[in-house]
């Protein structure tokens, strides 16, 4: 499990350096899953990240968390290259993304926000297309395609149309292609946006199972607090800052509040939330 | 290479390179077959020139001997290398079309987060709408065919490089475009802007004799219109022959093009990252 503790006298200056539990995960990888530090992005005159610095142990759950325009998504293009880091380094277990882009991107498996597969063809085709992208042809691709769809339990989905697929179902084979080319670091951007409740239970469940099945560590990016569970890490980031990380425990703890969502509320209550849930 | 973790990255080889192409012309083939209005539409809009407009206008319009016709020509035959390049030219704005669909839909980024370099991801991107194109424009001849519009048996071989570097430019300007379109909404900008004017203003419709008699600035504009060499390419490759001029205008411009895109589509210096 991680275990992030501010590394600077203030919370608000958004620095936070990996400590404790963290290094025991870390012990068998020298190098975190994903390092973020000391990120900067702006769109013209607006700053949508501030100093952004945390880090993804391997093999553990990371809660991203923050209300909608707290910067999720520019982080989460920032790390997939889709945006150049103009200011700070972002590296997947040390590969540098905007040095070695080709071997950051090959150890990232990502599941973007809005929904990425062409609903025009078939799911497999999909796959295999994603695939291709990453080098992987032919008979090995048809075959690691049939057996992540299989972990999604949609094996009978296989040459269905996307477009025939309930949301649900989209959601788990974008899970599925992410995990195609056997990444070491799993995005997930607000996956379960739109989903009822018992398709996000699923998807949360498996993206939990997939730590120790696909030894990959994952960032989860919500706006919804109640997908964090006590053994989680969490970053909480508000309006491009990075205001805690830590267990959720700890989050907690040192806000003096008796959960999760009672934390969130005391770190963005100047700001006039309230919170999520 | 082993990291000193023990992860293995992945080998991305010739092979690797090769599959990655493959993959990306397959997936713009399929989705092709799989949208039949597309090829109805990018097949009837020549076929209505050729059977409509030409049948109207061979009356009208005469065209005299010009290379590389040796012979009088019906104006049918005249106007099919236009066709041709309107094929390719439409295809490379529909190519277009779909890229900054791809991007509000999360398709575009598929793509680009493949560790294999973004000019390599767009190139075979460009690629694969070309050979697409080309498929078009063969459907297009056999039908000509049939209207007895026929070039020499060899027209029809010579002719695929010519298509391959005008679909080349013309998909790399389509690419271009792209990256500066912010929204679907915005894209019948496009064919006010730049499909008409590239297409009338060029020797695809009308010999540029017969522009420069008309306006002689009109004829200059035609005469640094990319489109209007990227028509005589075609033209002449279609009779065997090269026009070495056009061939550079076109060659030219696609690598200006197509280094645009790159550029436009590169995450530390494009005008995607600008936007946000």
């Amino acid at each position: 499990m991680t275990r992030l503790e501010p590394g600077s006298a203030t919370h608000e200056s958004s620095h936070f350096v990996a400590s404790g539990a963290q290094d025991r995960n870390m012990s068998a990888s020298a190098e975190p899953a994903l390092k973020v530090e000391g990120v900067i992005h702006w769109y013209g005159a607006r700053a949508a990240l501030t100093d952004v610095t945390f880090s993804v142990a391997p093999q553990s759950f990371t809660v991203l968390l923050g209300l909608n325009g707290a910067g999720k998504s520019t982080l989460f293009s920032l790390i997939t290259r889709l945006y150049a880091t103009r200011s700070g380094r972002l590296s997947i277990y040390g590969a540098d993304v905007a040095r070695s882009p080709g071997l950051a991107l090959a150890q990232l498996g990502v599941v973007f926000q809005s929904r990425a597969l062409d609903a025009d063809i078939s799911v497999e085709q999909n796959l295999v297309y994603h695939a291709a992208l990453h080098g992987i042809g032919g008979r090995e691709a048809r075959a690691r395609a049939a057996a992540s769809l299989a972990k999604v339990d949609l094996s009978d989905r296989l040459g269905d149309k996307v477009s025939q697929l309930s949301g649900g179902q989209v959601r788990r084979v974008e899970i599925a292609r992410a995990l195609l080319h056997r990444p070491r670091l799993l995005l997930l951007d607000e996956p379960t946006v739109g989903l009822d409740i018992r398709a996000r239970a699923a998807i949360l469940k498996h993206v939990r199972a997939l730590i120790a099945q696909e030894r990959v560590g994952v960032l989860w990016a919500t706006h919804l607090i109640d997908e964090a569970e006590t053994g989680d890490d969490v970053v909480i980031l508000h309006k491009g800052r990075v205001l805690e990380t830590g267990t959720v425990a700890e989050v907690t703890g040192r806000q003096g509040a008796k959960d999760l969502s009672g934390a969130f509320s005391r770190l963005t209550r100047d700001e006039g939330d309230e919170g999520m849930r | 290479m082993t990291m000193a973790t023990g992860y293995v990255p992945p080998r991305l080889g010739w092979r690797q390179y090769g599959i990655c192409l493959y993959g990306i012309v397959w997936r713009e083939a399929l989705r092709f077959v799989h949208q039949r209005e597309r090829f109805l539409s990018a097949l009837v809009r020549p076929l209505v020139w050729l059977f409509i407009f030409a049948a109207g206008f061979r009356q009208v319009l005469g065209v005299s001997i010009i290379p590389p016709y040796e012979t009088y020509v019906l104006y049918e035959v005249y106007i099919t290398p236009g066709l041709i390049a309107m094929i390719q030219l439409f295809n490379g704005m529909q190519s277009s079309l779909t890229m900054v669909y791809d991007r509000e839909t999360g398709g575009m980024r598929t793509l680009l987060v493949s560790p294999f370099p973004r000019w390599f991801l767009l190139t075979s991107k460009l690629l694969a709408g070309t050979i697409v194109s080309i498929l078009q424009v063969y459907a297009y001849l056999a039908i000509a065919w049939f209207w007895e519009i026929e070039a020499p048996p060899v027209g029809y071989f010579t002719i695929i490089p010519a298509l391959l570097l005008s679909g080349m430019m013309l998909g790399a300007l389509g690419m271009l475009i792209s990256s500066l379109v912010k929204q679907l909404e915005n894209f019948s900008g496009v064919m006010n802007f730049v499909i008409f004017p590239m297409f009338f203003a060029s020797s695809a419709l009308y010999p540029l004799w017969r522009v420069q008699e008309s306006s002689p600035f009109l004829y200059y504009v035609c005469q640094i219109n990319p489109f209007t060499h990227a028509t005589e390419l075609i033209r002449f490759a279609l009779y065997g022959q090269l026009s070495g001029l056009s061939l550079a205008v076109v060659a030219g411009c696609a690598v200006i093009f197509l280094v645009g895109a790159v550029f436009a589509y590169d995450p530390a210096r494009g005008f995607l990252a600008r936007r946000g």
